[in-house]
């Protein structure tokens, strides 16, 4: 076999495997979609984070507007603090609720910008007012058992 | 005659032990010497084309099929079992993260040291058996430089791009099974999966993971092609001892590097 048969061969197989990683990262991998664009951070307290992550999904009507960025507890006032990065496109009013979603009953756990009607929007660090925590499947659960053990006490 | 018998056994294990330790060194120094002899590798770069050709090219038809079947496997055990859950769109989601994060970099560099880590042996342990090395030497010709070296290189560079072809080959696999055969939805195949992994999280770690293989599994070839005893049967249990040891470094590695990169994600 030839030098320049080999250095074909060698080419093409590099060329696949790059064609292959280029496969992977944009058609398999999100690097395509998300995290492109500036960004500015906002703030928002929350009494309970549930199960909340580092680079979960921040969502308006349910589009991506943003990633989780830290995720830091309060010493003094005992709530977590998290910091998401807004995509610069998107403002959103300074009355804006922070909530936490599941998605689907057992899905991951996102934040959800339920939208206010103030005519001022956020500036960059800012710090959430309204927040709501996340709901915890079990504390749902015992306190349906308990008002169903009470209704039927009530009944006897 | 009942003190010499403990005696016995711990002498053994004490050379069992020792015979060990400096063979791991002498791999170790033998490593550093590949390293330090690189240059011409380097620089005349079509030894290493010429081994790229070898261990590369000649791996991809059983990658590239492999890789197709194994896909095409954990699309019919995956739906199989996400279907009874009622979440069978999550299918992209299972064979991209377990092909991508685990068996394209494992499944591939275990076919790799079998496939080229054997072939590397037995050729460097064979040019050793008919004193070729020694030629060299006589030539003042570095065999390290001129034969390990490029070999070593070759494989390195082989590997990631074996483990991204396998991984691309599997996802296609994958998709052929639940959304052609089986039916599940193509769009949520793809975007569910583009939802879930993570550029630098999952292919990044994966190729990492490709490279440590690499290097893994050449080094292993290299040294027991050169350190094997000059015969047929030295020759052939070197080659045995490359396919053995590579498979076992390459699954705990594996488990290394994956406590590592993938902790409390």
């Amino acid at each position: 076999m030839n030098r320049a048969a080999i250095d074909l061969w060698v080419g093409l197989f590099v060329a696949l495997g790059l064609a292959a990683l280029l496969f992977l990262a944009l058609k398999v991998g999100n690097l395509s979609s998300t995290d492109v664009g500036e960004t500015y951070a906002v703030q928002a307290n929350f009494d309970n984070i549930g199960g909340l992550k580092v680079r979960g999904a921040v969502k308006s009507a349910g589009v991506v507007v943003g990633r989780v960025g830290e995720i830091r507890f309060d010493r003094e006032n005992y709530v977590a603090q998290v910091s998401m990065n807004i995509d610069k496109r998107y403002q959103f009013p300074r009355d804006t609720i922070a909530t936490i979603n599941t998605s689907g009953l057992l899905g991951e756990q996102y934040v959800g910008f339920e939208v206010g009607g103030d005519p001022e929007m956020f500036k960059p660090g800012d710090v959430l007012k309204k927040t709501q925590s996340a709901m915890v499947l079990e504390k749902l659960i015992s306190q349906f058992m308990f008002s169903k053990a009470a209704e039927d006490e009530g009944k006897k | 005659m009942v003190v010499v018998m403990p005696a016995n056994f711990l002498r053994q294990l004490g050379h069992w032990t020792t015979d060990r330790l400096w063979r791991l060194g002498f791999a170790s120094r033998f490593l550093l010497m590949t390293l330090l002899y690189s240059g011409t590798a380097l620089r005349r770069f079509n030894l290493t084309m010429r081994e790229i050709y070898f261990t590369g090219v000649l791996s991809l038809i059983i990658i590239l099929v492999s890789g197709l079947f194994v896909g095409m496997v954990l699309g019919l055990q995956g739906y199989d079992t996400l279907q009874r859950y009622g979440s069978s769109e999550a299918l992209g989601v299972l064979v991209a993260l377990s092909l991508v994060r685990e068996l394209g970099p494992v499944v591939a560099a275990l076919l790799f040291a079998s496939r080229a880590g054997s072939a590397i042996t037995a050729e460097i342990g064979l040019m050793k058996a008919t004193e070729q090395l020694s030629a060299m030497e006589m030539m003042a010709v570095n065999p390290i430089a001129r034969v390990v070296a490029p070999r070593f290189w070759a494989g390195v560079i082989s590997m990631p791009l074996l483990a991204a072809l396998f991984s691309a080959m599997g996802v296609l696999g994958g998709y052929l099974v639940g959304v052609q055969l089986i039916g599940v939805d193509e769009g949520s195949f793809w975007s569910q999966m583009q939802s879930a992994v993570d550029f630098r999280q999952d292919v990044m770690n994966g190729v990492i993971k490709s490279f440590v293989f690499g290097a893994l599994v050449s080094w292993i070839a290299v040294f027991e092609g050169y350190d094997a005893e000059p015969t047929a049967e030295g020759v052939s249990g070197a080659t045995t001892r490359t396919v053995v040891t590579s498979s076992l470094a390459i699954l705990a590695a594996d488990f290394v590097l994956t406590a590592f990169m993938f902790r409390g994600v």
